[in-house]
């Protein structure tokens, strides 16, 4: 602060910063989160079995050392599934949030940017993509064209974009109305130069921490379609499919039904946690 | 309880650790008015806290005594802290639109006081409402008690702001910064509210920054640099002969009080600043006629410019000055041609710059407006958010034309030229002082090299002490450079030190327009002569406040906030 | 030289005026909203592979006589050019004629009339049994330290994070299979209620209360709070009088599409729980191809949905009616 009988004093400048470790929940989480994607690319790393292999003489094994989570009804090993199933959850998860994000950024821009008729009619829009709850809009998809992986990834992706476009066109207009993108047009910027360098890397950023925390939502809307039957079909190890396999099953086997389920939920938590972390520290260079 | 003294004897307070107050005493007499006075990160605002027990779960509080009325308040129970709060010691903040509950009547605030304490019963209280109402000079109490914060203008909600504070007629009123958010004739009518609740016998603790309210409300001042202070004694005696180097710079630092081309910081400069000469110079930026018109939600049009000629000559500054919804604001951004009339135009050097459905193009606008540099009174976020200072500075320099090679050369050159040290370039604007990034501002605003710079509100979030160094740079760069000045500012002492012809606004007109002393000295209309007398001056200026009569008509606009309708294009 | 004089109305009828206004303009729009739902659907089945008259009259299981065929064609003026069809279409939507379902051989709007009250049931019982939840933990954690808020928020998280398909078979399998205390299916008793609603509220519940509480955190920091507890008002009273209202924003204004998420959850755990209800009518019409069915549903779904939304703006001017003051 300056001070009026010494002159100029300046705050410390602080050192530069080795990379900083981030908090014991973060750091979990973007490791189980390596370790998932680990187990999409290279399943093989975790374990040797074979998730499509029947071995009826070891149905229904509870978890063991020789099964560590335990058989399903076909003696399929669940814990050699799950790894599988990894693949088939990012893949629809990062595949189905990318749809999300293409149409929701398309038109958010489009409302944010494009003057108040425009962002009349794309909120128009909007608002009736909105009427349909995501889970019943998919459905409607599936019905129209079909189950499969392919319609879940696109149903579930649809699913999800009127959320996100609504949170795109919110940040463009919120940065568009900022004061810096003023000051830039009062220096003289053109407007393309101001659009592409200022307005969308300014209004994109906060959304990474949507992303992060939407793959999670993503994965969790499939395997909910799955569950249903309408996504990969039996004996697919995605782990909705396999939530709904061993769902008769649950009086007597349990870890039919809990472990995919957990892994759902521990995936879920870890983008919830590291789309929160990365948030915190966007916020602390944010006024 | 006879006795109702305030005595606080060697009050320290820490943060963390983090010493923020060191050993504060003073004496508080019946019906007696003491301030507290300072610039951020003073301590006033926590001192003052301490006092009703409100420092903070995190602030460590010791003193050596700590009394009112003879009661002790050292280590009182939270429990006797609330019988004390608003009973026996009122509260006031400032700003009354975030200090009190935005989605509640002002009347049920005032009411909760009431019930807290238990006073009388349901109809009683209501009756006492309705009279604290009145008694702070607050019109229609019945409807107006109905109303929220956000629908009663600025000096309404202070008024009901302080009438809560005063409910249950405690013996000491503590005021922090009561007046800072309003207008200068706003202002005057809250301080005749304070001077009438000190006539009535309570005692007054007004902590503030500026040294001409205190000096209409205080018998005796503190001043606190730094947790600590530095002097202290009867008004008259600190304000008009002040002992201590610091209290001295404060009051040298008020621009009211200084004429036009005098410095009012300490700082040296290479250039001897000497007063302008009066030469008739090229008129550069000229508005005609202007005028704009805003829908607002409720239907009604509002004109918030209307009919407003200005003229700007090279190397001049033209202030312009008004009260919240005069439009000057609207003004500056139409002369800078970031929103377009409805009527009238606006031209630099001639040619027409901004004129009514787009009849001058962006396209035509661009490559000019490396001449006209513009302020804002937030520098913050002016800035993208994730740009350093240099990155910054480079960008401006772009876009004025410089090659990429030139420019950290010139960037050097631009932060020497604001008293800014190069190794600042690397800092990012949220790691600086408020200071620090106006000037960043006006190395950006400079860095076209510039003839006329649009400066709205540059100064107002500002410390006094900063102020004045950043209008004594302001001034240096003027000469230097041959800027012309177009000061926008609410703060009429600022007006009267930087400019040499003054435009008065009031509900989007203009009322009068003169050369600066002229206006000061003998002004013309009767608005600008209510407006004049409202401002507080110092001990020893010979001027008297004059309180104007409350104005309901100025409600309307002080209610509706253009600048939420603006929409810049881009 | 004219100048506006505000003309100071009684602030409580200026509100419920300001009130009625608004929600006018959202019933149009509403309305506007679900025509537009209803003729993207129109066009959406247009688009589809196929012969749409077999899809009416029975899917590919079916097989329709020849004279079944035209007849059918002829009803729904299929020979006729689009635009026809399009006003016949609208015709009988705005009669209530949703089609005929081919997998149950009724009319769609029975079967919704069968069905739709069990969804209703759960949908609120599950939005009432989250906000509990929410004010629940809310209330307990209020203010006792930063561990125990640590604590609520890891819980929050934690019941966020959970699919509402899993905890439903989870629950099923701890609660109704194991300790027996509610019944594992069905839709006639409270019992039965029970278990569906709180696998859709537990994971609402932590969303809505992570909210609520970064909302509240901000809120205690306002100027106004301070000013309360000036006035002597004792923390708790800080807490409910005032915070509260403010920090229940975030979570009010979430709640509209809260209840599309749960409307999609009730699928799920219709069918989890083997309860009666629109969503597993959805959830087996899509299995079944069952089209009139399917769009019935989701138009009558959409239609409920508009409405909840309105119902929940409305509610959020009420509790907050600035955003009139905006500008005025």
């Amino acid at each position: 602060m300056t001070d009026l009988t010494h002159g100029h004093v300046l705050a410390p400048l602080r050192r530069q910063r080795h990379l900083k470790l981030p908090p014991l929940g973060a750091s979990l989480a973007i490791l189980f989160l390596f370790a998932l994607l680990l187990a999409a690319l290279a399943p093989g790393l975790f374990t040797r079995i074979d998730p499509l292999a029947i071995v009826p003489r070891e149905a229904f094994q509870p978890p063991s050392w020789a099964h560590w989570l335990g058989t399903d009804q076909s003696g399929r090993d669940i814990f050699a599934r799950v790894i599988h199933g990894a693949r088939q959850s990012l893949l629809i998860g990062l595949a189905a949030t990318a749809i999300s994000m293409l149409i929701a950024i398309a038109l958010g821009l489009l409302g944010g940017l494009g003057g108040a008729r425009v962002d009349r009619a794309v909120g128009w829009l909007l608002e009736v993509l909105f009427a349909f709850p995501s889970l019943v809009l998919a459905l409607l998809f599936v019905a129209v064209f079909g189950s499969g992986v392919g319609p879940l990834i696109v149903a579930t992706g649809l699913g999800g974009a009127p959320g996100y476009a609504r949170m795109v066109r919110g940040q463009v207009l919120a940065v568009r109305n900022a004061g810096y993108i003023e000051a830039a047009r009062a220096l003289g910027h053109p407007t393309s130069r101001i659009v592409l360098r200022q307005l969308l890397p300014n209004a994109m950023r906060p959304l990474v921490v949507t992303l992060t925390m939407g793959v999670g939502q993503a994965i969790v809307w499939a395997s909910a379609l799955s569950f249903l039957g309408l996504g990969a079909r039996p004996p697919a190890p995605e782990w909705g499919t396999m939530l709904s396999m061993g769902r008769d099953f649950i009086a007597n086997a349990w870890w039919l039904t809990f472990f995919p389920g957990l892994f759902i939920v521990l995936t879920t938590l870890a983008t919830t946690v590291t789309g929160r972390y990365i948030q915190q520290r966007l916020e602390g260079r944010l006024p | 309880m006879s006795d109702k003294t305030l005595i606080v004897e060697g009050l320290n307070v820490a943060f963390d650790g983090a010493s923020v107050v060191r050993d504060l005493s003073f004496t508080l007499l019946p019906g007696r008015c003491l301030a507290l006075v300072g610039e951020s990160g003073s301590g006033k605002s926590v001192s003052a806290r301490c006092l009703v027990g409100l420092a903070g779960g995190r602030a460590q509080v010791s003193a050596r005594r700590l009394s009112f009325g003879g009661h002790d308040l050292l280590d009182l129970s939270e429990r006797q802290w609330r019988a004390v709060r608003g009973r026996n010691i009122g509260f006031v903040l400032q700003d009354a639109l975030v200090s009190l509950d935005p989605l509640r009547p002002v009347g049920k605030e005032i009411l909760e006081v009431l019930q807290t304490h238990g006073y009388g019963d349901r109809h009683t209280r209501a009756a006492r409402v309705h009279e604290l109402l009145e008694r702070v000079g607050v019109p229609d109490v019945e409807l107006r008690a109905r109303q929220r914060p956000g629908q009663l203008s600025g000096g309404l909600r202070q008024r009901a702001l302080i009438a809560s504070a005063l409910a249950l007629d405690p013996a000491l009123v503590i005021a922090d910064e009561p007046t800072t958010a309003l207008d200068a004739t706003v202002q005057a009518q809250i301080l005749e509210v304070f001077q009438q609740i000190k006539a009535r016998g309570a005692s007054l603790l007004i902590i503030s920054h500026d040294l001409a309210v205190v000096a209409q409300l205080a018998d005796e001042v503190v001043v606190l640099r730094h947790g600590e202070v530095v002097e202290q004694g009867p008004m008259q005696q600190v304000l008009r002969q002040p002992r201590h180097p610091y209290t001295q710079a404060l009051l040298a630092a008020v621009p009211a009080e200084h004429p036009r081309g005098s410095r009012l910081s300490p700082e040296r400069v290479g250039v001897r600043h000497e007063p302008r000469a009066r030469s008739h110079s090229d008129v550069l930026l000229e508005g005609r006629g202007l005028g704009k018109r805003y829908l607002g939600p409720d239907g009604l049009v509002r004109q918030v410019v209307q009919g407003v000629d200005f003229s700007l000559r090279a190397g001049r500054t033209l202030g312009i000055v008004g009260e919240s919804g005069s439009g000057k604001t609207t003004v500056a951004r139409i002369a800078l041609g970031l929103l377009q009339p409805d009527e009238g135009e606006v031209l630099y050097r001639g040619q027409p710059w901004n004129r009514p459905a787009n009849a001058v193009s962006e396209a035509v606008r661009r490559p000019l407006r490396r001449e006209i540099s513009v302020i804002y009174q937030d520098p913050l976020g002016s800035f993208d958010p994730r740009w350093s200072v240099a990155q910054i500075l480079d960008d401006a320099l772009q876009v004025a034309g410089i090659e990429a090679p030139a420019r950290p050369a010139r960037i050097a050159v631009l932060l020497n030229q604001v008293r800014l040290p190069a190794e600042l370039g690397q800092r990012r604007p949220l790691q600086l002082s408020g200071g620090q990034r106006q000037r960043v501002a006006i190395a950006r605003a400079i860095a076209s090299e510039p003839k006329v710079i649009i400066c709205d509100e540059p100064v107002s979030a500002l410390d006094v002490s900063v102020q004045a160094q950043v209008l004594d740079l302001l001034a240096d760069l003027q000469d230097e450079l041959g800027l012309a000045y177009l000061f926008i500012s609410h703060d009429l002492g600022v007006i009267r030190h930087v400019s040499d012809d003054v435009l008065v606004m009031r509900h989007g007109q203009v009322v009068e327009q003169a050369p600066v002393e002229q206006l000061f000295e003998s002004p013309a209309h009767e608005y600008t002569q209510r407006l004049l007398g409202a401002v507080p001056r110092l001990p020893g200026s010979g001027a008297e406040l004059v309180v104007p009569p409350l104005d309901l008509e100025n409600e309307a606009f002080d209610l509706f906030d253009e600048t939420r309708l603006w929409k810049i294009a881009i | 030289m004219t100048t506006t004089t505000l003309a100071v109305t009684d602030p409580r009828r200026e509100r419920l005026a300001a009130l009625g206004r608004r929600a006018a303009i959202r019933l149009a729009g509403g309305v506007l909203v679900l025509w537009a739902v209803a003729t993207l659907t129109f066009f959406a089945l247009r688009l589809m592979p196929g012969d749409p008259v077999l899809a009416i009259l029975g899917g590919p299981s079916g097989n329709p006589t020849p004279e079944a065929i035209e007849a059918a064609r002829v009803e729904y003026g299929l020979d006729k050019p689009l635009a026809v069809q399009y006003v016949f279409y609208l015709g009988r939507l705005v009669q209530g004629d949703l089609g005929v379902s081919y997998s149950q051989h009724l009319p769609v709007t029975r079967v919704l009339a069968e069905q739709g009250g069990a969804t209703l049931e759960l949908t609120v019982a599950a939005l009432v049994l989250a906000w509990l939840l929410v004010l629940l933990l809310t209330v307990v954690t209020a203010g006792r330290g930063r561990l125990v808020g640590g604590i609520a928020s890891l819980a929050e998280t934690l019941s966020a994070a959970l699919p509402h398909f899993w905890l439903g078979v989870v629950l099923l399998a701890v609660f109704a299979f194991g300790l027996r205390w509610f019944p594992p299916a069905g839709s006639d008793s409270f019992a039965s209620l029970v278990l569906p609603a709180f696998s859709l509220a537990i994971p609402l519940a932590g969303f809505i209360a992570q909210v609520t509480r970064e909302s509240l955190e901000l809120t205690l920091d306002q100027p106004f709070v301070l000013t309360a507890r000036t006035r002597g008002l004792s923390d708790l009273a800080v807490r409910f009088r005032h915070a509260l209202r403010h920090a229940l924003l975030p979570g009010v204004s979430l709640s509209g599409w809260a209840i599309g998420a749960l409307i999609s959850g009730a699928v799920v755990c219709e069918v989890i729980f083997s309860r009666k209800g629109v969503g597993r009518q959805l959830y087996q019409a899509v299995q079944a191809q069952d089209l009139p069915l399917v769009i019935g549903i989701s138009l009558v779904v959409a239609a409920g949905y508009v409405l909840a939304n309105i119902l929940v703006d409305l509610l959020y001017q009420w509790i907050d009616p600035r955003q009139q003051e905006a500008a005025a």
